[in-house]
């Protein structure tokens, strides 16, 4: 790379310049950066879904209970591995602003369904053995400093009254994606006492033989309880996740839309850029050419000074998004997968690069097919 | 020796033939070079003369590989320059030619330095040999002192001089001077034109010098009067015969 020092040179001569447009790479790949990261933590459930398991819901609504009494039934269809109910408590720890998922949960199928979240049999045990008992994600404990033996209040938002419960087991994610925000106590505490919707449940995970089976067990089961008071709608987790996602609104479409806009404008101002650069030097790849640089020796020079820029701006954007994302969810809870993934960064890479190039080739053409004679007689 | 109104093949330098350059301006021909026949030796210094638009530049320009001619032939060291495709007269002119342009043309972003090795770069040799190479051209143009500095930092006379050694550091076959005085002052232009004849003279370099200064002409041992795209007047000076 004989030609760095040029390439530096010509980065370095209009420093104000290169400045800003390798400052409109920055913001528009952190944002890219941040716009990955809402995508990644709206989408967490879908990505970590797994291929095996059903969830079944009222057919009318997600908020309309199930009677606890199809977990049986559920059972007994061909194809089914394993049947479990959790319900949602939708209760808040000392200020509305610390929300979490608490749910009620079959303590004693729900791991069996849910073997992603990671917990030590002895700890487990003393949840089954505490009726108050709770598990909580490391998340949670992380956040609010919580530890084993914890009393820990919650009010009730659905049912009424302050609930209290004791930290027995703490659960890590198997993957990195694994949700660990979340709050379990046991479901027959909560069927005990709550006031109302007793022998009911939120809804229920089955966990097929085989992921092959998951199309005629979902058309099974809903087949089953059709015509019935409690009909069911049954679909594969990843699908519920993808649907539950899009009740928020079409979040794809929406970074999509602002993260194309950002990324046009950005090709327009720095193709600006490049284009002013090759017109303000044309005396001088002139003067490189006649003295014996090829076409593509000029070609290069210029695509690669558009390429620096992407590169530095785009990778100083991505590491402020990283560093930024280090930092946490800053929204107290409602994206607890706040996380930049590598696959993000390298994309987001190339996302500039690839502006860069599309910017800087035309400038870099022009410059190539610069015709000697006619540049040096410009004054 | 330099010959003009030549015919046939010769072991001369560089050979022109028959050159005609045409330029089209809508239905209008403009004939900026005609049938044009010229010898120069090895070591030849040459300068041409002549009015604006009497092809001075036209013939600099097609004798450095920069431009095409219409028709005719040139023969550099036995090469045949007009057959060459873009990118082999792009190499030729690594090799061969050695531009020093009346505005100097420095890259201003680097140093004088950088700028001489510029056409280094084209070539294989390592950064030790590229420092070797531009010292001594350095030295040998007397801007040794001035490495570092920056075309902007440098008065005119010294730009030029960087803007020689450029042009002598990959010792090419000739070198081309495009007014290289014009832009200087008289004390500064006798400067540049004592080093370019002591090149001549004491490098054996082969020069071919475009002025419209009598001054600098008169260093030539050659002087060739083009009008109208005609070489009308050869002034044989000095040295050559």
């Amino acid at each position: 790379m004989k030609s760095l020092p040029l390439l530096l040179a010509n980065l370095r001569r209009k420093k104000v310049r290169t400045t800003l447009t390798v400052g409109s790479f920055a913001v528009a790949l952190f944002l890219y950066g941040i716009l990955a990261v809402v995508r990644g933590a709206f989408s967490q459930g879908v990505d970590v879904a797994g291929v095996d398991r059903l969830v079944i819901i009222n057919k009318v609504s997600l908020i309309q209970p199930l009677p606890v009494s199809y977990q049986e039934r559920l059972r007994r269809i061909p194809g089914v591995k394993d049947v479990t109910y959790a319900s949602w408590f939708g209760g808040v720890y000392q200020d509305e602003r610390n929300f979490f998922p608490i749910f009620g949960i079959d303590m004693n199928t729900y791991r069996s369904v849910f073997p992603e979240f990671a917990i030590s049999e002895d700890q487990w045990k003393a949840f089954l053995e505490d009726r108050e008992g709770a598990v909580v994600g490391e998340g949670l404990v992380e956040r609010f400093g919580w530890k084993l033996g914890d009393r820990i209040p919650i009010k009730g938002t659905i049912f009424p009254g302050t609930w209290e419960f004791n930290i027995r087991a703490i659960y890590k994610g198997a993957q990195l994606q694994t949700d660990v925000t979340q709050f379990w106590f046991r479901g027959d505490m909560l069927e005990e006492r709550k006031p109302f919707q007793k022998g009911m449940v939120g809804w229920y995970t089955v966990r097929t033989t085989s992921p092959d089976e998951s199309v005629s067990v979902a058309k099974a089961i809903d087949e089953m309880f059709s015509n019935s008071q409690w009909e069911t709608k049954t679909e594969t987790e990843k699908s519920f996740a993808a649907s539950f996602v899009k009740q928020m609104g079409n979040i794809e479409f929406l970074i999509l839309t602002i993260g194309g806009v950002v990324f046009f404008t950005l090709l327009l101002v720095t193709g600006n850029t490049m284009a002013i650069a090759v017109r303000e030097r044309v005396r001088e790849l002139a003067v490189l050419k006649a003295i014996g640089y090829s076409n593509s020796s000029v070609l290069f020079l210029v695509l690669m000074e558009s390429l620096v820029i992407a590169a530095l701006g785009g990778g100083a954007g991505l590491l402020l998004a990283k560093l930024f994302t280090l930092r946490g969810d800053p929204t107290g809870g409602l994206l607890p997968f706040f996380y930049l993934p590598p696959q993000a960064i390298i994309s987001g890479l190339a996302l500039a690069l690839g502006i860069g190039a599309i910017a800087g080739i035309t400038p870099a053409i022009s410059a190539m097919r610069l015709r000697v004679v006619d540049a040096l007689r410009r004054v | 020796m330099v010959s003009v109104d030549v015919q046939g093949s010769s072991n001369a330098l560089i050979q022109v033939r028959s050159l005609e350059k045409t330029y089209h301006r809508g239905s209008e021909e403009l004939h900026v070079l005609q049938r044009l026949d010229l010898d120069v030796e090895a070591g030849d210094f040459v300068a041409f003369m002549g009015p604006s638009g009497s092809g001075k530049s036209t013939l600099l320009n097609l004798l450095g590989g920069l431009d095409t001619p219409t028709s005719g032939s040139i023969k550099v060291a036995g090469d045949e320059i007009t057959r060459l495709s873009a990118g082999e007269l792009t190499q030729w002119r690594a090799r061969h030619v050695g531009f020093v342009f009346q505005m100097y043309n420095l890259i201003p972003v680097l140093t004088a330095y950088q700028n001489v090795e510029l056409p280094l770069l084209l070539t294989s040799l390592s950064r030790s040999e590229r420092r070797r190479h531009v010292e001594a051209a350095m030295a040998l143009v007397g801007v040794a002192d001035r490495m570092q500095h920056y075309p902007g930092q440098l008065s005119g006379g010294q730009g030029q001089r960087v803007g020689i050694a450029r042009a002598l550091v990959a010792d090419p076959t000739f070198l081309l001077c495009d007014e290289p005085t014009g832009d200087l002052d008289r004390k500064s232009a006798d400067e540049i034109m004592d080093l370019i004849t002591r090149l001549s003279e004491e490098q054996g370099k082969t020069v071919l010098l475009v002025t419209h200064d009598p001054l600098a002409a008169q260093r030539a041992g050659a002087v060739l009067h083009l009008e109208k795209g005609v070489l009308v007047e050869a002034a044989i000076a000095r040295t050559a015969g």
